[in-house]
């Protein structure tokens, strides 16, 4: 005989001041296998839970159902407290009087009865609970991070430093990411190769981390502690243990015309490259796409014949790796709108309107121009920049609702960089608001307008074209009484929007986390889980979740980490028992639940007699895989299989409650 | 074939070349424009600085008698008419409330459905189809296609598919013979109605235009709104003081421009009512390689 607790909540007066919590609690005391029943204001305080394991002990209670909020919010506190009573803690439910009842309906007898009509399911369903223990599975404490930009390369070394194996994909030849190519950085103006490039030395001779470049994930299957990863090892065509990084094959390499990405297109590379001069590893690839061996069917080949180590090898292909981790931190980073987005700035017609990351090349002393300002169609150090934030960000009509967050401050450093080395110059910038809440980071932008003289302009630029070699910003001023301004402008840098990594759906597609519209990597809780995603084992870095900065990303990057480290710290991890069941007894060994199981968990047994032989098939759950989705229970054609927690005794009861017929 | 015709003030008036050579266009394509019996004054620019309801209800009533008249779409040539049309529709669609109220004022109903052309909708749908085999001349010059502000806005009720920088006219123009110009005013403002009242601005506006255009070498701006073609044909001796230029390159309207293409007679398309003289841009059609 059940002797079930139902214990309802005011939520403060989130339910009450809508629900009749006195009425609920009160008919709920007459129904069927209920025990007790009681309502307290914070039933998730330490009163309201002490009132659970009092009750639980002294009316013997067998379940519990507490009438509050979401189980998505409470369900583990008050499980916990079940436990501490001294009964299972699967025989705790939750019904959600909160979200499904007093927040979206008026204060009503409807919306009692509604309540009511909850807790009544719910008691039917605790009834008919079973006891459930968690599932205990092995963790790898091996962790893969995905991307080796800043955040990749913190979140690595933290977890490497504390002793665990790490493993790096980075889809481009080198590491280094974004951070790499930036000239100086806010708000110190500290130069960024600087501060980036001896940890990017750390990452490649930690004993600790291995590092995959120009290799991307190909798949992900398993679970947290325990993934699968396959990851796909794009042919180099050059032997990285023979090769010596002398360089004379990149100096021999006829072809040379081809858009450097790391110069954002300022300046050429050669087929067979590394990035840059600090690259690490420091050896080159085949870019095969614009190397003439490939393109024109075995022409050329003066890399090969020039290679003194032997290190090049036209004939390698793609590889594929399999290897097992156990947390995996995503650091994909981002992207930016180009230039060429914006219709009414010439749809990147005019060479000297380029973007933000072009100009840190021009800025920056490894750059094409060796940190002389220069512009791009001629070379001649620009006399007037204009800089333009918001170039596409926080404008709903160009589909960018959001602010990119780091251009108000790279704005500023820019003008102030351009007035740096260029004091007779002058430097506008446009902008909508300043946006300078980090430290430092306002007594930065006021720097730039007080003592470095760049003149700020609030409004926004309608048009720019080009007219007797000059480029003119027509804009607004807002502050001046709305007059329009024009200004015949040498360059302009757009501080264009960041955007996702365009590869960044599918990849989010491959690992089972979710996105938001901008694709952009989803945070489990916006507040209160920031680094972690849906898919538990699976942290992100970065902004590959949404536009940041370095200091914020490294600060994020750490907190990964440290979920990673935490999760490694034990041998194994417990795992909701909420998974499927097979009745092997009754299972006629069809396996039509094999072929629909998402999760590949299923698995076909053998039952023997006692002499070993083979009397039958039957399926098998394999419970560690198992996500505990049901659709094998709704596939089994006798009923073989339940899902615990979920049963199908537990799903009727419930129905039949509501409909208030007898089960 | 028959589609249904809007004129609005100007085209009965200052712009009335505008009217004819669009008449003269569609007939030699073999379609009829059928005018709105007792249509009235689109509201303009005044209406919708006044008296919100006006605005919506005065064109209504032209919406309403055009459904009553049988009419499935029509032509709006003015791009002022058309922006106060369309968006006059585009409200009584969304909001049931001052629907209601307009269709108390009015004593009609409306349903909201006619499709409505501006007039390069127009020329795209119906010319566009038959245009080659009317096609007689080639219109040698270098033309700067100009928009105007209301063409390509907003972007709810406007047919134009890049908002910053349309090129639907250029598509016209180039059926005509002509090469039209890559250029940076297009959407620019000329100044609109401020042409009475602050003719100055608009001497501003409208030399800024006119002078990006010649400077880019294009040796006649094709427009498709009465209002910017009174601004740079008409308002050229106080563009002329302002820039301290003297620029002499015609304006025409986009029919005219496609009429001369097909062989229409400068008379017949009204070349004899601009400011301007386009006798340059006469000359220089050339007969069409067969």
């Amino acid at each position: 005989m059940a002797r079930i607790g139902v214990f309802i909540c005011h939520c403060g007066e989130n339910i009450s001041a809508t629900v009749d919590v006195e009425k609920v609690a009160e008919v709920a005391s007459k129904l069927q296998g209920v025990a007790f029943s009681t309502h307290y204001k914070y039933m998730c305080s330490s009163p309201g839970q002490d009132k659970i394991i009092q009750a639980i002990k002294e009316y013997k209670l067998t379940g519990i159902v507490v009438a509050a909020c979401s189980p998505r919010m409470h369900e583990t506190t008050f499980r916990k407290a079940t436990a501490e009573g001294g009964i299972n803690p699967y025989l705790c439910e939750m019904a959600n009087i909160r979200e499904h009842c007093s927040w979206v309906h008026e204060k009503s007898e409807e919306t009692t009865q509604k309540a009511i009509d909850i807790v009544r399911t719910l008691v039917a369903k605790v009834r008919r609970n079973a006891p459930l223990f968690p599932i205990k599975v092995p963790v790898t404490k091996t962790a893969l991070v995905i991307g080796g930009g800043i955040a990749g390369i913190q979140a690595a070394l933290d977890i490497a430093n504390a002793g665990h194996k790490v493993i790096i994909v980075e889809k481009q030849p080198s590491i280094g990411g974004h951070m790499s190519q930036l000239s100086e950085t806010f708000p110190t103006l500290d130069c960024s190769q600087c501060i980036l490039t001896p940890r990017m030395v750390e990452v490649s001779q930690h004993p600790n981390i291995t590092l995959h470049t120009y290799a991307e994930v190909e798949s992900v299957s398993g679970f947290i502690g325990n993934f699968d990863v396959k990851i796909k090892m794009k042919a180099k065509s050059v032997d990285h243990s023979k090769c010596t990084g002398c360089g004379e094959c990149w100096q021999k390499c006829p072809n040379k015309k081809i858009p450097d990405e790391f110069n954002a297109g300022l300046s050429n590379r050669t087929a067979i490259y590394t990035p840059f001069p600090q690259a690490v590893p420091n050896k080159p690839v085949i870019d095969r796409a614009n190397c003439t061996w490939f393109t024109k069917g075995g022409k050329c080949g003066l890399c090969k014949k020039t290679c003194k180590a032997e290190a090049i090898d036209y004939e390698t292909t793609d590889e594929y790796l399999d290897i097992k981790v156990g947390a995996i931190v995503t650091a994909t980073g981002f992207d930016l709108k180009h230039s060429d987005f914006f219709p009414e700035y010439g749809y990147g017609e005019y060479k000297d309107v380029i973007d933000g990351m072009q100009f840190e090349r021009l800025a920056s002393a490894s750059g094409p121009t060796a940190g002389v300002i220069r512009r791009p169609s001629d070379g001649k150090i620009p006399e007037k920049i204009v800089f333009v934030a918001c170039a596409g960000s926080r404008d709903k009509a160009k589909g960018i609702e959001y602010c990119s967050k780091i251009c108000c401050m790279y704005t500023a450093k820019h003008a102030m960089l351009y007035k740096h080395k260029n004091h007779e110059g002058k430097a506008y910038v446009f902008y909508m608001d300043i946006r300078a809440a980090g430290k430092g980071y306002d007594e930065f932008v006021r720097r730039a307008i007080e003592e470095d003289d760049v003149q700020y302009i609030r409004g926004r630029v309608s048009k720019i074209y080009e007219k007797d070699g000059k480029l003119i910003v027509k804009g607004v001023d807002t502050l001046l009484n709305a007059q329009p301004v024009d200004i015949e402008a040498d360059m302009v840098v757009l501080a264009t929007a960041v955007i996702a990594n365009k590869e960044s759906e599918s990849l989010a597609q491959k690992l089972h986390i979710s996105y938001d519209k901008h694709h952009f990597f989803a945070e489990a809780h916006p507040k209160l889980k920031p680094v972690e995603t849906n898919t538990a084992g699976i942290m992100l870095a970065g902004a590959c979740q949404s536009a940041r900065d370095i200091p914020e990303t490294v600060a994020q990057a750490s907190a990964s980490a440290s979920k990673t480290i935490a999760l490694f710290s034990n041998n194994e991890m417990s795992r909701e028992p909420a998974v499927a069941l097979v009745n092997n007894v009754n299972c006629t060994g069809c396996l039509l639940c094999q072929e629909v199981c998402p999760y590949l968990a299923i698995e076909k047994e053998e039952i023997k007699d006692r002499n070993g032989n083979i009397l039958r098939y039957a399926a098998k759950i394999n419970s560690g895989l198992c996500q505990g989705c049901g659709t094998c229970v709704a596939m089994c054609r006798n009923k073989s299989i339940d899902l615990q927690g979920f049963s199908n005794e537990q799903m009727l009861g419930e129905v039949m409650s509501l409909l208030n017929k007898p089960f | 074939m028959k589609v249904g015709y809007y004129p609005g003030c100007s085209l009965e008036a200052s712009s009335k070349e505008y009217s004819d050579s669009l008449f003269a266009v569609a007939e030699k394509c073999g379609i009829s424009l059928e005018i709105i019996n007792d249509w009235n004054c689109c509201g303009a620019s005044t209406a919708h600085n006044l008296n919100h309801e006006l605005a919506v209800a005065l064109p209504a009533r032209s919406l309403a008698l055009a459904e009553k008249q049988g009419l499935t779409e029509i032509v709006i040539p003015c791009a002022a008419c058309y922006s106060r049309l369309s968006q006059s529709q585009y409200e009584l669609n969304q909001d049931s409330i001052i629907k209601t109220k307009v269709e108390n004022y009015l004593n009609m109903s409306i349903s909201g459905s006619i499709k409505l052309l501006t007039v390069l909708d127009f020329l795209h749908k119906y010319i566009f189809p038959v245009v080659d085999q009317h096609i007689v001349n080639k219109l040698n010059q270098k033309t700067a296609c100009y928009y105007g502000c209301l063409l390509a806005r907003p972007k709810e009720t406007s047919t134009i598919k890049r908002t910053e920088d349309p090129m639907e006219m250029e598509e016209v123009m180039q059926k005509a013979g002509a090469t039209p110009i890559k250029w940076a005013f297009k959407t620019e403002c000329c100044g609109a109605g401020f042409s009475v009242s602050k003719t100055d601005i608009v001497a501003k506006l409208s030399g800024k235009i006119i002078e990006d255009a010649a400077d880019r070498g294009a040796e006649s701006i094709i427009v498709a709104c009465p209002m910017c073609h009174m601004n740079l044909d008409m308002r050229r001796p106080n563009i002329k003081k302002q820039i301290k230029r003297d620029i002499n390159i015609p304006v025409l309207f986009i029919t005219q421009a496609l009429g001369l293409s097909m062989g229409i007679s400068a008379d017949r398309l009204g070349l004899n009512k601009h400011y301007v003289p386009t006798d340059k841009t006469e000359k220089c059609i050339i007969k069409k390689e067969a």
